[in-house]
Formats: structure tokens, C-alpha cells, sequence
């Protein structure tokens, strides 16, 4: 195996508002039936990546039972495995994560310990599918030291969220602004790196002695006119969870059928925990047009352009168009909801009227007493 | 030493000929049901929620479809470090090779599986019906009665007990006698093919009876056991316990699972019912699809009509279509505007354009009639029907079709087409 894999899945995000309450992003339920680390983590397993580290500090309950069996991503071998380091306080060190690349500094035996030589870093928040081996043969033909993997956005999606890059016609990475108040470039990075681990770990050290704890700022953009720092084109699907907007649509994105089949029906499939529920049921008085609906579903109402995630019961006469319903919720009879992403375990009294007004609803909802089916 | 107190044996050799083409490539026991579930994974999950964690299955009839779902047992956690699933097929011996030649038989060629867990008892359990069940219930009746056999029962109507293995017992639930399908019963009490036995009298029946050709539970060992005056109880049982052996009663069962709140609930959270699917993506709908009364697998596409149907796994339904009291198994695909009645429609079958089927006359199937019957249209695993064919009622279709099976575009009622080779 040429390369072990970190997934930084530590980020709090304040722009998913009352959805990161209860999970880290990488935890967020995406596209009906999976979490949004899956992505990440599928990958690394058609990648033939055998040994992977999750690396998450807030909020991470809901990851960590996501992800208490490494062997639904067939990661559960006597060669390599699945690691999830949350900060570890010992007698040298108390602090949290100070930032992506402390977190990977304060977990420097797992690099340490392995004999790969490279490795690939990737965010727990994306949404796409990619081998990780055709970047890393770039890398090595570019005798890259650090390659970043962009894609190049529309005109018309404001950038400035993420980091921005330009190139030159090799495709070495000549500007890098995190952030940029003003983007001057259209390209933007992935979050998805490959290094040379013992470049790393040397890099890693040299942040560490000046106090410095971030991946991008210190290490990518400090380093990048002394360092080979590539970029590698991204053609295919990709979107990043980091708000309710982006969340929404990366979800809705589903129903189009070109990124349905992408995901579903080509290879490699994503794979997720199992979660060992009966088909869904639909019965008399049924609607369902231009929606995803996931196991475990009871449907009695009308459902039309949303996605439902798994064990949503959906009562008598409910109407329920243009929204995001997560696991778990149990909508009482007569309700309506349009523009909603209602949040998971969610418990709506019959009778209710929820509409987003000015973009999207968030409902969140006591579990509470509930009729058991 | 590795000891279970009690370990299970799965009987899934059978092949189960009353489900026609259904079976014609694997044992009865594999055969689909409720949509993405196989008939085994009933047992297996009951055994699992019943604390039971080993269970050997035992395997003869086309047993490729078995090996492959049952793995070594993840789905069921039955992937243990001591015991857990072992699949026990016949094997060659010194002394000569011989299949199982019955039930009994079967067991007691697997005598050195059993022993090498040192059981107190043995759970014997078939592959064939639908059920949720306690055994270690069964068990601790087993043991209150200090019994040598414990047969679960279960109340049937008096006029239908004339089909089933009946137990007449006491007011202590003791088995004084029993009866094999009787014309004029005594009792109720119908045996449902699941037996515990107390590991020596079994062993001691066992090897007793070894010779008896075709050795048999109900026709030899437990008639043997009262004989020798063992203690024989009945374990009366009363919740949904559905034969599934007949393409009827299969069908009848698969659509029982629509009701609205169905006697058989998969949807409770309590002992849930395990199978061997990979994680899969939700099914979508289109915006002219319709979906009533019906259970639909997981990763399906439904662009037509679905009503009062039983949809499994990454099924296609075209645009146009109306699917209508069948059962549509994993990864088959529906063209377009295709009329779909009464219908068992295996995996992966391939079904074209402007198909229809289960319309016309009633008329008795020609080669098989007392299985493709009540008007049922069954289509093999991997059969393809071409575009704008209409076939009748009582039919049977198998391998891949063509246009030029089908004289003036059509397949009448009561015709069975097998189309051999051009296998894939």
C-alpha cells in the first residue's frame, strides 16, 4: 500500500446553525441514507487505502457511533484499520486540537508508526467520489511535495467561503488566499491533499516549534514558494457541507438524475453503516413525486420534490413538498411542511403548519412521547 | 473446551418443489420474501435475538445462493469467535458417500459438529416458514417439564388440522399421542417442524436409528422417543407463524405484509429481522409515479404505478407501467407502460415495453397445475420477456425469451415457457 489516510473530521461549524446542536458536520445525514463522512470514507476504501485516521474533537458522539464498526467500509483487517484520535490529554500535553494541523501534530505516532509512504488528507465534510490514486500518481509525476486537489467553480458561486487558488500552466499552485474578501480566482481547493509522509512529519514538526497549528495558513500557504505545492483538477461532482444552503441543496442535488446515477449506480458504490431496516411501507392515500425516500419510511401523506431519510413516519393528510425530513421524525396527521429541514428524532404534533418563508426552515422538534408503531 | 448449552440445526437442503420455477435454482430457504429479505433469515434472526449463537445449516439442494447470503454470518452477528454459523453440506466418507437421505439423517451425519460444541440440547429448525420466535422461551419449558423432546405446537382450526402433524396431549401439556395428517383429529395442536431434544436421548435416537433408511423426525425419531417413554411435551405457540411452501400460501404471505398495520410487523424495533444486503441507497419516485398499499426494497426506481405490491431491492419500474398485486424481487426491471397483474416476478428478471401479464382466462397450467394456479404468473430469475407481449393467467416463463416465442405477440393462460441455454 503506497498511502495511509487521515479524514479531518473535527470542524464545528456555526453556519449549520441548530443542525450542529446535536452532531459534528461529518456527521450530518446526507442524500437519505448516509452520513457525510461515508463519502470520504468509501473512498478511501475503493482507493485500497487499508489504514485510515479520523481525526474529530466537537461534538463527536454521533461519529463515533457511526463509526463503531470499521467493517462496514472494510476497514476491519489485521493489515491496517479504522482510527478515530480524539485529543488525548496526557502528562505533556492539554490542549484540544488547536487546529488541523495540531491535530495531526498530536497524533504524529500514527504517522510515525506506519511505513506508507505517502498520505492522503481529506475533509469528513464532502460530497463526492474520487479514487485518490490518480492524484497520487500526479503527485509522484509532478514531483509534487504537496498536491492539493481543486475544482474550478462556476462564475456565478461566490467563492469566498473557500480557499481560492491560481496556478500556473504546470499546475503548481503560485497564489493561495483563504477566505479571499475578494476572490480573484474561480478555482477553489477541495480540502483533499497528498504528501509525502516524511515531509509531513518533518512540516509537522517545524509548526510545532513555532506555535503555529493550522494545515492551510502555516503549512500551504507559508510554504508554497518553497515548496512544489500542485493542484490537481477535479471534473466530477463535489459540494461541501458548511451551511444550511449548501446542505439543503447538496441534498436536493439528488433528485437530479445525473448525480443520483453518479452515486448510486455507477462504481464504486458509497457505503454506510447498515442499518437493518424493513422496506418502506405506503399506504392508502398515497403521494410521492420527485422524492427519495429511505428504509425503515411508513407513508400515509402527500410527498413531493424532498427527501426523506430513514424511519420517518409521515401521517394521514400531511403534505410535505420541497424539504429535508432526517431520521427518525414522526409527523402527526393533517401537517404541513414546505421549506423545512426538519431535524432528526423530531416528534411533530398532528395538525402543525411549518413553512419556510425566506429560504430554509430549521425544525427542530422534542422526541417526547410517541405512539409506537 | 467449547460448550454451548444449546446450539441449533438449521434444515435448508430442501428444494421445495411446490414454489415452482421459484426453486428451480435454489434451495427453498433462499428463495426472496417481504421484499429484501430470504426465507432463512427468519430462523437465523431468531436464533441470533434468542441469545442462540451457533447454528450449523444444512445445506444439499442447489446450495450456491445459501453459501453466498449466509457468508460467515455478519449480517446476523453470527461471525463468533465460538460457534457462530457454519454451513454443513454431505460429504465423502471412507466408509462410502451418501447425500442426506432425511432429516434425521442429515443431523446425525453431523454428529461430530454437534459434539464438539458439548450441547445439553439441540434446537432443530427448518427453513421454510416466516416467524418471529423465542426459543429460549421454548427452552425454559423445556427444562420446567425436565423433557426429553419439547415439539412447538401451534393451534390451527379444527377443519384444517387434517393437513398437519397433530399432538394430542394432556392438561400438562404432555404429548400422550400424535397423529400424521388425520382424517378425523383428536386435537388442534399442529407441530410446526421445530423440535428440542436433550442431547442424550438425542444421541441415544440418533445412533439407535442410524440405519432406518430415509431417517425422518416426525416419521422416526419422535415415534421412537415415545415409544421408548421419554418425555415428549408440547410447547404451545400463538403468535404469526406463516407456511410459506406453495407459490399461494408464498404469494398470500408477501401480500399480508401491506396491510396497514399487518399481522406480521417487521416495523417493530424488538427482535428485528437481520439480512444479508449491503448498505444501499433510498428508492426515488418520479414525478408521475404513484405508490399505494405496497412495501418497496431500498435503491428502487419507481417512475410507473405500484399498488398492493411487494417491491424489493433496485428494481426499475418504467414510466407508464401499473404493477398490481405481485411481488417484484431484487434488481428486476419493468419497462415502460407495461400492464403487471397477479405477477411473481423473480431476481433480475429483465421484463421490456408494453408488456402484459396475469390477463385473460382462467385455465389450469398445463405441465404443473396444482402450483401455477389462482390466476399467479411467475417469471424465473434472469428471464427476459421481450417488448409488446401479453401473457395470460397460470403462467410460467423462464431463461431468455424472445418475440418469436410468442405466436401473434401473445402467451395465453395456462402455459409454461422455459427457454433452455443462452445462459449467461
Amino acid at each position: 500500500m503506497r498511502a495511509i489516510g487521515i479524514i479531518l473530521a473535527g470542524g464545528k461549524s456555526t453556519r449549520m446553525k441548530e443542525l450542529s446542536r446535536k452532531r459534528a458536520v461529518c456527521a450530518m445525514p446526507v442524500a437519505g441514507s448516509y452520513r457525510s463522512i461515508d463519502f470520504a470514507l468509501s473512498n478511501m476504501e475503493y482507493s485500497r487505502i487499508q489504514k485510515v485516521a479520523v481525526l474529530t474533537q466537537f461534538n463527536s458522539r454521533s461519529l463515533n457511533e457511526h463509526l463503531s464498526s470499521s467493517k462496514w467500509w472494510d476497514f476491519g483487517r489485521k493489515q491496517g484499520g479504522l482510527f478515530l484520535f480524539t485529543p488525548s490529554f496526557t502528562s505533556e500535553n492539554s490542549n484540544w486540537y488547536r487546529g488541523t494541523a495540531d491535530a495531526i501534530a498530536q497524533n504524529i505516532s500514527f504517522l510515525k508508526n506506519s511505513h506508507e509512504p505517502y498520505v492522503v488528507i481529506a475533509s469528513g465534510d464532502c460530497v463526492y467520489k474520487m479514487d485518490y490514486n490518480a492524484v497520487l500518481e500526479y503527485h509522484v509525476d509532478k514531483r509534487a511535495d504537496i498536491t492539493v486537489v481543486v475544482k474550478d467553480m462556476p462564475a456565478d458561486v461566490s467563492v469566498e467561503r473557500y480557499g481560492t487558488v491560481r496556478m500556473d500552466q504546470d499546475g503548481r499552485i503560485t497564489d493561495f488566499v483563504e477566505k479571499p474578501i475578494v476572490a480573484h480566482s474561480q478555482t477553489i481547493s477541495c480540502g483533499i491533499y497528498v504528501i509525502r509522509r516524511r515531509v509531513l512529519i518533518d512540516l509537522l514538526g517545524r509548526c510545532e516549534e513555532e506555535g503555529r497549528f493550522d494545515f492551510v495558513q502555516d503549512i500551504l500557504i507559508r510554504y508554497k514558494d518553497i515548496k512544489r505545492i500542485y493542484g490537481y483538477r477535479l471534473n466530477d461532482y463535489w459540494s461541501n457541507i458548511a451551511s444550511v444552503e449548501d446542505y439543503f441543496n447538496t441534498n436536493m442535488d439528488f433528485l437530479n438524475p445525473a448525480v443520483r446515477h453518479y452515486f448510486f449506480r455507477e462504481y464504486p458504490e458509497v457505503h454506510s453503516k447498515v442499518a437493518d431496516l424493513p422496506p418502506a411501507k405506503y399506504n392508502v392515500g398515497v403521494s410521492v413525486k420527485n422524492s427519495l425516500l429511505s428504509s425503515g419510511c411508513i407513508i400515509n401523506g402527500t410527498i413531493e420534490d424532498s427527501v426523506l431519510f430513514r424511519q420517518v413516519y409521515v401521517g394521514n393528510n400531511c403534505v410535505i413538498r420541497n424539504s429535508l425530513i432526517l431520521n427518525d421524525v414522526y409527523i402527526g396527521d393533517n401537517t404541513y411542511i414546505e421549506n423545512c429541514i426538519v431535524e432528526s428524532d423530531s416528534t411533530i404534533q398532528a395538525n402543525s403548519y411549518y413553512k419556510g418563508e425566506n429560504g430554509i426552515r430549521i425544525v427542530v422538534e422534542e422526541k417526547g412521547e410517541r405512539y409506537n408503531m | 473446551m467449547v460448550k454451548k448449552e444449546m446450539i441449533a440445526m438449521l434444515l435448508a437442503g430442501g428444494r421445495g418443489s411446490r414454489l415452482g420455477i421459484l426453486t428451480s435454482k435454489m434451495a427453498k430457504p433462499a428463495v426472496p420474501f417481504g421484499g429484501k429479505y430470504r426465507i432463512i433469515d427468519f430462523p437465523l434472526s431468531n436464533c441470533i435475538n434468542s441469545g442462540i449463537d451457533t447454528v450449523g445449516v444444512l445445506t444439499q439442494y442447489m446450495p450456491l445462493k445459501l453459501n453466498t447470503h449466509i457468508g460467515i454470518g455478519i449480517p446476523w452477528d453470527l461471525d463468533k469467535l465460538e460457534g457462530g454459523v457454519s454451513v454443513l453440506p454431505p460429504y465423502e466418507k471412507i466408509e462410502g458417500t451418501e447425500w442426506y437421505t432425511g432429516t434425521a439423517n442429515a443431523i446425525y451425519q453431523n454428529m461430530a459438529y454437534m459434539e464438539s460444541y458439548h450441547p445439553d440440547y439441540v434446537l432443530i429448525l427448518s427453513g421454510d416458514h416466516i416467524y418471529k420466535m423465542d426459543y429460549q422461551s421454548m427452552l425454559d419449558f423445556h427444562k420446567e417439564n425436565n423433557a426429553d423432546v419439547t415439539i412447538a405446537v401451534m393451534p390451527v382450526p379444527m377443519e384444517e388440522a387434517k393437513r398437519f402433524g397433530i399432538m394430542i396431549t394432556d392438561e400438562h401439556d404432555q404429548i400422550t399421542d400424535f397423529e400424521e395428517k388425520p382424517e378425523h383429529p383428536r386435537s388442534n395442536l399442529a407441530s410446526m417442524g421445530i423440535y428440542i431434544f436433550s442431547w442424550k436421548a438425542f444421541k441415544e435416537a440418533l445412533e439407535t436409528n442410524k440405519d432406518t433408511p430415509g431417517l425422518d423426525f416426525g416419521k422416526h425419531i419422535i415415534p421412537y422417543c415415545r415409544e421408548k417413554g421419554e418425555r415428549l411435551f408440547a410447547y404451545e405457540f400463538n403468535g404469526y407463524w406463516k407456511d410459506v411452501g406453495t407459490l399461494t400460501s408464498y404469494w398470500e404471505a408477501n401480500m399480508e405484509l401491506i396491510d396497514t398495520v399487518p399481522e406480521f410487523n417487521l416495523y417493530e424495533e424488538y427482535w428485528k429481522i437481520y439480512t444479508n444486503v449491503e448498505s444501499l441507497p433510498p428508492q426515488y419516485y418520479g414525478r408521475s409515479s404513484k405508490v399505494e398499499r405496497s412495501i418497496v426494497g431500498e435503491g428502487s426506481e419507481i417512475y410507473g404505478e405500484v399498488n398492493s405490491s411487494v417491491i424489493g431491492c433496485n428494481v426499475e419500474i418504467g414510466e407508464g407501467s401499473v404493477v398490481r398485486d405481485s411481488i417484484v424481487m431484487n434488481g428486476a426491471r419493468i419497462g415502460k407502460n407495461c400492464r403487471i397483474e397477479k405477477s411473481v416476478i423473480a431476481e433480475r428478471a429483465d421484463i421490456g415495453d408494453n408488456v402484459v401479464t396475469g390477463e385473460g382466462e382462467e385455465v389450469p397450467n398445463e405441465t404443473e397445475p396444482s402450483i401455477y394456479r389462482d390466476g399467479l404468473v411467475c417469471i424465473a430469475e434472469d428471464a427476459v420477456i421481450p417488448d409488446g407481449v401479453a401473457i395470460g393467467r397460470n403462467v410460467c416463463i423462464g431463461g431468455k425469451t424472445v418475440r418469436e416465442d410468442y405466436p401473434d405477440g401473445q402467451l395465453p393462460s395456462g402455459r409454461t415457457l422455459i427457454r433452455e441455454g443462452d445462459e449467461k
